[in-house]
């Protein structure tokens, strides 16, 4: 997945300057930054949930379709976690997650159940398929959220903040799916303020501020020896507690 | 009594006929209804234009005259007719085709305000998973949407109910020449003058048993698919 000098404005707002990203297969990219920065509007530029003004996105090489058939084509291949889960409030957990299978991919019903009961299973919420979203907690919301992205058999999973909106005791329970994850060799590009999560699992750290990548390093190399003055100004303020 | 025995069975005929006519407007008006809020919310400028000049059209002409066009304006001047032999069965539906185009505006409109309580991340996650714009509209938006308007649906749909009665206006029949309800209503008023208040007392119970079903059904529907948040 390669982003080539990406543009986008909301108004006089230049949201992404320039952006350059090139993302491997099989590559964890933890996007960090301020509230503001554009690391939100990035990911969601990935799979066209926003528009972009100049610059191309390719994925295996090929470029983003602007609208119609092969769009929704592309996004199949892309899956996305956001921070307010976003399940479909009227249907059930089974549902949720099979809808895509069934009417993108034409799986038959009981394929795709079986399938969706596997993936359910694996993020532990296996034994709630029958509910319905609001009787789920935010933590298991999430990881519904996260077995209908992945039913689709994604190339990329997009994580927008997806712990942001979870109390304290239910990041865990999101993270540890996120990190098994990474560990299995998906594609991962995750906005996150969780700071463990990038020192675990990210194979890079890329540093947002103000619409442009400042700095794009290991975890480790940015974590203890920052570069820039913006980053080190970040770190300090949130590592200081 | 003898206003019962002679003319009970006339009546019934007459809320037969606006029976007809309210259930056949009812399912087209929400189907057209569908389609029109599905053109207000379309990615493509004509569709909502298109949408737009239809709503705006009919929801804000009297449906006296949509149906007087229907009959001197679509029948007579352009020759569009639905039975070419049975006069009866043309105007009864160009009265349907009136009602229904006619309150599939306020359908419209009423399902969009519904489309408007479906949070948008919903709809993005829809788009996320690869489903084009109409499979989100079908699978996702509008099922919530229609749960949310089934209340304020019912009362377009009671409102239809009555609206039935400006047929009268075509002289929509029955092949026995029985008027709908409220023609029937006015020529057993002109027959029995010593009556009227009991003739209108019977017609009024008569559309309340049509239309407050409706309300009730209406009001266990809403709670029984009620979309838990």
């Amino acid at each position: 997945m390669v982003l080539d000098h990406v543009d986008k404005h909301y108004g006089d707002l230049h949201v992404l300057q320039d952006i350059n990203l090139e993302i491997k297969r099989g590559e964890v990219v933890v996007v960090i930054g301020p509230s503001g920065s554009g690391k939100s509007t990035l990911c969601r530029t990935i799979n066209r949930l926003e528009t972009i003004d100049s610059g191309t996105i390719t994925l295996d090489g090929k470029e983003l379709p602007a609208e119609g058939k092969g769009l929704a084509k592309l996004r199949a291949e892309v899956g996305m976690v956001f921070q307010s889960f976003n399940l479909f409030a009227h249907k059930t957990i089974l549902q949720n997650v099979t809808l895509g299978p069934m009417k993108v991919r034409k799986l038959k019903k009981a394929e795709a159940e079986a399938e969706a009961k596997k993936l359910l299973d694996r993020v532990g919420v296996g034994a709630q398929a029958a509910k319905y979203p609001a009787q789920l907690s935010g933590g298991q919301q999430q990881r519904v959220a996260i077995a209908r992205a992945l039913a689709m058999k994604p190339q990329v999973m997009l994580f927008d903040e997806p712990t942001s909106a979870l109390d304290p005791e239910m990041v865990k329970e999101v993270l540890d799916v996120m990190v098994s994850l990474a560990k299995e060799g998906m594609t991962m590009i995750v906005v996150t303020h969780e700071m463990g999560f990038a020192r675990v699992a990210a194979d890079r750290v890329v540093f947002m501020a103000d619409g442009q990548i400042v700095e794009s390093n290991t975890p480790s190399e940015f974590f203890d020896n920052p570069q820039s003055e913006r980053a080190k100004d970040f770190l300090g303020k949130i590592l200081k507690h | 009594m003898d206003l019962i025995s002679e003319s009970g069975s006339a009546i019934l005929t007459s809320f037969g006929l606006t029976l007809r006519l309210a259930v056949f407007s009812g399912i087209f008006s929400l189907l057209l209804g569908v389609v029109l809020a599905t053109f207000r919310v379309s990615p493509v400028p004509v569709l909502r234009w298109i949408g737009a000049a239809v709503v705006y059209t009919f929801r804000n002409t009297p449906l006296t005259l949509v149906m007087f066009f229907t009959l001197f304006g679509l029948s007579y001047q352009l020759g569009f007719s639905f039975d070419k032999d049975l006069l009866y069965r043309n105007n009864f539906w160009l009265a349907v085709l009136a009602l229904s185009v006619y309150t599939s505006t306020f359908v419209c409109e009423v399902l969009r305000a519904g489309i408007n309580t479906v949070p948008l991340g919903q709809a993005e996650a829809a788009r996320a998973i690869g489903l084009t714009f109409t499979q989100n509209l079908r699978l996702v938006v509008l099922p919530q949407a229609l749960r949310s308007v089934i209340n304020p649906l019912a009362s377009v749909l009671i409102a239809m109910t009555k609206n039935t009665t400006v047929a009268v206006t075509i002289g929509v029949t029955t092949a026995t020449m029985v008027n709908e309800a409220s023609g029937q209503m006015k020529s057993l008023m002109e027959r029995n003058s010593d009556q009227i208040l009991l003739i209108f007392i019977i017609f009024a119970v008569g559309f309340m048993i049509l239309t407050l079903p409706i309300g009730f059904i209406a009001g266990w529907a809403a709670k029984r698919f009620a979309v838990i948040r």
